[in-house]
């Protein structure tokens, strides 16, 4: 697998990537600088968390008019497989790949914690009780009109709810893809759920694990 | 010439804004009764140099469709001022 990973200043989850990718799945992965297009020769791209641009004028906003944006882009309309974590989901919210924005949660606080989630559409009955993976995030408040809504329920393009409202997005909503179903965003930090060193929680490895195994499966990666 | 465009950068009157909700708490808090609704938005302004205010303005649109504000949660309104 070949994984490319945009990366932009304020970005601060692109060296978890690019080890667990590298480590765990045998991946050559490389970072993306901001400034470069590139060529679309990669398996799969992802998205990174962090805060690119300190969050100015919106969040994801400004990376989202980056030059290595514009690759992506046309990537994108390639059918390349795109997975947008937490900053990620919010940059590709702002470049229009994925439906909706995010805003600031609903108790206006940074919320850094382990949550409990459930699968839904595709990802229905995908997950064991009490399943869980980290968020850290202000802005995961997922909005969108009722029109997005509908369609993204009837599709089944809601991957992952939390299982309690944390944030006061709309269904509860914590992952989503695109309507070809090639593009994923969510709020939580699945990279995060991996490293012996990172995991918080007994047997966490395996969450991270599964997210990524979904992931590669349903991208056909 | 040189204009000053402000940009007035708002949600969506659909979407329930957090930190208006917060803000007008507070002030009910503090006793501030009377208040039934705040909206915090955001405030930009632009300094163009342009043939005329129609073209300042035409600029100013184009940016903020490009950037500025979200369409998919906020609304933008655009005024101009000649400066010199």
């Amino acid at each position: 697998m070949k994984a490319g990973i945009l990366n932009f200043p304020g970005i601060n989850c692109e060296r978890d990537l690019l080890q667990i990718l590298r480590n765990e799945y045998s991946a050559t992965a490389e970072l993306l600088d901001y400034r470069e297009s590139f060529q679309h020769h990669y398996d799969i791209y992802f998205v990174p968390g962090g805060f690119s641009y300190g969050d100015y004028l919106r969040s994801g906003a400004l990376a989202a008019r980056a030059r290595s944006l514009d690759s992506l882009r046309d990537a994108a309309q390639k059918g390349a497989p795109i997975v947008g974590i937490c900053n990620g989901f919010q940059i590709l919210t702002e470049a229009g790949l994925l439906p909706g924005a995010l805003i600031r949660n609903k108790t206006l606080k940074h919320i850094c914690r382990w949550v409990g989630l459930k699968g839904s559409g595709d990802w229905a009955n995908q997950f064991e009780a009490g399943y869980s993976l980290p968020v850290s995030h202000g802005e995961g408040n997922y909005i969108c009109d009722a029109d997005v809504l509908h369609r993204l329920q009837d599709e089944n393009r809601i991957l992952l709810q939390y299982a309690e409202d944390i944030n006061g997005s709309t269904e509860q909503i914590a992952c989503i893809a695109d309507t070809n179903k090639k593009i994923i965003g969510l709020m939580p930090h699945p990279e995060r759920a991996i490293l012996p060193s990172l995991d918080s929680l007994a047997g966490a490895k395996k969450y991270g694990q599964r997210f990524f195994e979904l992931v590669f499966q349903q991208l056909g990666v | 010439m040189h204009y000053r465009i402000v940009a007035t950068v708002r949600f969506k009157k659909s979407v329930l804004e957090p930190q208006g909700q917060a803000v007008m708490l507070s002030l009910q808090g503090k006793g501030h009764e009377s208040v039934r609704n705040i909206r915090v938005g955001r405030y930009i302004e632009l300094e163009i140099e342009a043939k005329d205010e129609a073209a300042a303005m035409h600029e100013a649109q184009k940016m903020a469709e490009e950037i500025l504000y979200n369409p998919v949660m906020e609304v933008c309104e655009l005024k101009a001022e000649q400066i010199s």
